[in-house]
């Protein structure tokens, strides 16, 4: 694997790979020491054209913690502004010299673009509505651990999918690990033709989570509803919004006590999930940020540790 | 000045000689054996009308960098066209008379093809007040088409205003439909599969389809003219048949590009097909072939739009909408027209050539080939193949979305008022001079 | 060092060790099996002069059952139970560059943990030197044991650090260019130890321990 641009790029063997080498990161995390050694000597830079407190830190951390070199560059209002093109902004990071990328960008796509034209290994923080890759396997992983492996299981996400990049990504993971999907939306914020996408959707959230309209429901991933999109005419208020499709106290009680629920941050709370449902037993939210980490760091580990070629399969380690 | 040109085939009939003098046609006979100054043996090439563009952006004045009239019309006659029409969506806009009467006077310094300025509707493309149309129309530069090509006439009380004022000059409004309500300038791929899996913001048929239907009523009502810019949609094929049937003057135009791309070459996010209106899907383009053939699409207008590579370096969604099309229409046109049996050369030459220029107005071009008329000519091998290849292009910019392509049907010459304008496939050696200044 | 680069013949009297695609073993099951009884003595007669106060711990892959085997004669021995775990070594290797990304294996902390007590390493074949450095800064990740040992089946020299072992199995003296494999029952099928040489070895050396 060389560059992670889209959950589609993961066979189940290599996401199942990821998720079990993330699994022995996160082990070490709890140790006394955080500080593992095989990135040593690379430098990693986050190249963020679009904000981002959580991703960048959870990537930064990930890279630290296993010895590498962490350059944050944010060229937000770069290039566009500048009359540069995004080719000059993003050349020029390379040309320092960075072992791999890590790029958010506003624009779907834009991870790919940069990928052809860089020779490092280069991992999609996010573009546009596209993707969110290392999201999904951060969901992966936590939905894993609550529940063992995926096959089968039934996992509902709810909120503006349009606009989501990470409904995209999980979509592609979760049905790549065996899982099925229903995406739960209002009419507006659908994507067009989702009905080409392999999953099920309503525009009904409680026939679904009851189990009547597409049978029990194994896990629940809330998405970020943003407050634009009522000025954008999807919805015309959040009062309106979240008795429609928040996760509200009563909602949540329709789901099995070991239901977790997900949801990506940050949180309206009160809009798409009520405190109950965010600060339940059910509640996941803290693992998928430890999660995050073990995640981000299993990912550069795959991409950067072994020799620069692709690996082309499983190396044995020698007795 | 004389040429003769020996064995050609008029729209692709019989083999005739074809006599030039001075700028007209002098004489058409089987075989004609007087001397002229230069003769071109045609070898059983097919004559055409000289093509006329209704749409072109020659970017001067603004975008030197990427564009000039000369090297425009260097590109245009090269792809066999005797006159074109420059977009007034340059910097400064072309919505008075001083600025209109620049870009022909230009135009026939070049002196490659016939230049002919449109005027915006608009001032400054505003979509607020009308501009000068009457100053424009009166001045040397006689603009006859009217547009505020890149941005929609929304309006409907100020595309009302436009269509009335327009008819003392015998002139046309020129719609970019384009609801922005619809379609804003975010939307850069047909809303769809692929524009919903890929996260890009959708462009729906539904923001083109609206605005006509709303265009060929007030049409009615005024009783005016209208011409529709780059048609990209079946369900506009609808809108034009119906209106046409119930007598509406308008007519309408396809770009070459969808008569032969999809949208599923977006799948990449390369900003090389990123073009407004965008690539649709295959049933819009069999759409389109069909209306272009039985003619309720009028004419094919190239909506050339060369951008520098750093303007389309970047994000799908960042990057400037256009491609080239000057000299790849004829190759393009034959292949999704003639190779489909849809059109025959006739039929290429009432679209390209005869159509646009009654659209247009442009006296002496699109005319047949007779005693009498303006040697307004293109000779074309129909048989000839070539790759096209972005570095050899006289455009001064590359983004065309055939590069790589084969495509059938060579330019070979084409003349302008009896003046060789292109030989032997290149620009003729005196019009070269001129452009390389 | 110019060992023969032939097979030794098996030892007469011992069971015959059967051939492994045609390259007969050094070392069959009797042998390993009386190998490590005799490890296992020594290990005892170390720790019992510290209160039996020690851990086991393998490095992956076949180190793992080694040491669980260890623990287990250990205890038939002394009856005394001892403490088990495994190390992985994989994210401490000094030659992950050189190679494709290998997967993570299994770090389980013995009962008890590592702090304070005697920590004996137990990995099938001793060679570099590396793998052993490598776990030695992985086990500062677990704690600080009083003191490391290290317990080896096979030592079969070409040392490239100053590394030596504490409880050897068997000394085996080889070419450098050979590679020497041990098999275990739990992973393989069956005990051995197989030396090959470079032109009959279809799989490139790993053998760097």
């Amino acid at each position: 694997m060389r560059n992670l641009l889209s959950a589609a790029d993961l066979d189940r063997d290599e996401a199942t790979a990821i998720l079990d080498t993330a699994e022995r990161m996160h082990a070490i995390q709890t140790r006394q020491t955080k500080k593992l050694p095989p990135l040593r000597g690379r430098t990693v830079v986050n190249l963020f054209f679009e904000d981002s407190t959580r991703t960048r830190s959870s990537f930064e951390i990930a890279g630290k913690w296993l010895s590498a070199d962490v350059i944050n560059v944010s060229a937000k209002g770069s290039s566009l502004s500048k009359g540069e093109s995004l080719r000059d902004t993003v050349l020029t990071v390379a040309a320092m010299g960075v072992d791999a990328l890590v790029v958010r960008h506003n624009a779907s796509g834009a991870v790919q673009r940069i990928s052809e034209w860089v020779e490092c290994p280069v991992v999609n923080a996010g573009d546009g509505t596209h993707e969110h890759p290392t999201q999904a396997l951060l969901d992966a992983y936590t939905l894993r651990r609550r529940l063992g492996p995926l096959d089968e299981r039934h996992v509902v996400i709810v909120g503006d999918i349009t606009h989501s990049r990470v409904a995209r990504s999980n979509v592609l993971l979760l049905t790549t690990l065996g899982a099925r999907v229903t995406l739960v939306a209002p009419p507006t914020l659908m994507p067009p033709a989702v009905g080409a996408w392999a999953c099920t959707t309503s525009w009904e959230l409680d026939p679904v989570l009851s189990g009547k309209a597409h049978g029990d429901v194994d896990a629940v991933m809330m998405l970020r509803v943003q407050r634009e999109r009522m000025t954008g005419g999807y919805f015309p208020t959040a009062r309106e919004y979240a008795v429609g499709y928040g996760l509200s106290p009563a909602r949540v009680e329709m789901l099995g006590d070991d239901v977790p629920v997900l949801h990506p941050g940050p949180m309206n709370r009160g809009l798409e999930i009520s405190s109950a449902a965010a600060d339940g037993l059910r509640s996941a939210v803290l693992e998928q940020v430890q999660a995050g980490v073990a995640v981000r760091m299993a990912v550069l580990y795959r991409l950067l540790a072994g020799a620069g070629e692709p690996a082309t399969g499983l190396e044995e380690s020698p007795s | 000045m004389t040429v003769l040109l020996k064995g050609v085939a008029p729209l692709g009939g019989r083999p005739v000689d074809v006599l030039i003098d001075g700028t007209t046609i002098s004489e058409i006979a089987p075989s004609i054996t007087a001397p002229a100054t230069l003769v071109v043996d045609g070898g059983g090439l097919v004559l055409l009308p000289g093509l006329v563009d209704l749409h072109t952006h020659l970017r001067e004045p603004g975008r030197e960098d990427t564009e000039t009239i000369a090297t425009g019309s260097a590109a245009a006659a090269l792809g066999g066209y005797t006159a074109v029409h420059a977009m007034a969506n340059t910097d400064p806009v072309a919505d008075t008379a001083e600025i209109v009467k620049q870009v022909a006077a230009l135009g026939r310094a070049a002196g490659l093809v016939d230049v002919r300025p449109v005027g915006a509707v608009s001032k400054g493309l505003e979509g607020g007040e009308l501009a000068e149309i009457g100053l424009m129309a009166r001045s040397r530069a006689g603009v006859r088409v009217f547009s505020d090509d890149g941005r929609c006439v929304h309006d409907a009380r100020l595309m009302r205003r436009a269509l009335e004022y327009v008819k003392p000059f015998d002139a046309v409004i020129a719609q970019h439909a384009q609801d922005p309500r619809l379609a804003d300038a975010a939307s850069c791929a047909h809303e769809g599969e692929l524009s919903g899996r890929l996260g890009l913001p959708g462009w729906p048929g539904v923001a083109e389809e609206s605005v006509i239907a709303r265009d060929v009523m007030l049409a009615r009502h005024t009783g005016s003219r209208l011409h529709v810019c780059h048609v990209s949609t079946g369900g506009s094929v609808e809108v034009l048949r119906w209106a046409k049937e119930r007598g509406v003057d308008v007519t309408a135009e396809v770009t070459p590009h969808h008569l032969l791309l999809t949208c599923d070459l977006l799948s990449g996010y390369d900003p090389l097909f990123k073009v407004n209106p965008p690539l649709r899907p295959a049933e819009d383009v069999e759409a389109l072939r069909a209306a272009l053939a039985d003619g309720t699409i009028d004419a094919v207008a190239t909506d050339h739009a060369p951008h520098a590579a750093h303007d389309k370096d970047h994000a799908f969604g960042d990057a400037a909408f256009g491609m080239l099309g000057l000299e790849t229409a004829l190759g393009v046109v034959t292949e999704a027209m003639i190779g489909t049996g849809l059109l025959d050369w006739a039929g290429l030459a009432d679209r390209m050539s005869v159509r646009p220029a009654a659209i247009g107005r442009v006296a002496g071009h699109g005319q047949s080939i007779t005693v009498g008329t303006p040697a307004n000519l293109t000779l074309v091998d129909p048989t000839g193949e070539w790759v096209v290849d972005p570095a050899t292009l006289a455009s001064l910019s590359s983004n065309t979305p055939f590069a790589g392509r084969r495509l059938p049907a060579r330019v070979v010459a084409t003349f302008l008022r009896g003046r060789a304008t292109v030989l032997d496939g290149s620009l003729a050696a005196a019009a070269a001079e001129r452009v390389a200044v | 060092m110019t060992g023969s680069a032939r097979v030794p013949a098996p030892h007469p009297g011992v069971s015959g060790p059967t051939a492994v695609g045609g390259v007969a073993p050094v070392l069959g099951p009797a042998e390993v099996g009386r190998i490590v009884d005799r490890m296992a003595h020594q290990v005892i007669e170390t720790i019992a002069k510290l209160d039996f106060d020690a851990a086991l711990l393998g490095i992956p892959t076949r180190g793992v059952p080694l040491a669980r085997r260890l623990a287990e004669r250990i205890e038939v021995f002394s009856g005394v139970p001892i403490a088990v775990g495994s190390l992985d070594i994989t994210l401490f290797r000094d030659d992950l560059r050189l190679r494709g990304v290998r997967p993570l294996n299994d770090t389980v902390e013995p009962e008890g943990g590592v702090d304070g007590r005697t920590v004996i390493l137990v990995d099938d074949v001793l060679f570099s030197g590396r793998s052993v450095r490598a776990a030695l800064d992985a086990l500062t990740e677990l704690g600080r044991p009083r003191a490391v040992q290290l317990a080896v089946l096979v030592d079969r020299g070409h040392r490239q650090l100053p590394i030596r072992a504490d409880y050897v199995g068997k000394n085996l003296p080889t070419n450098a260019a050979q590679s020497v494999r041990v098999h275990l029952a739990e992973i393989d099928g069956s005990d051995g130890v197989i030396v090959t040489d470079p032109a009959a070895d279809s799989v490139p050396a790993h053998g760097e321990a």
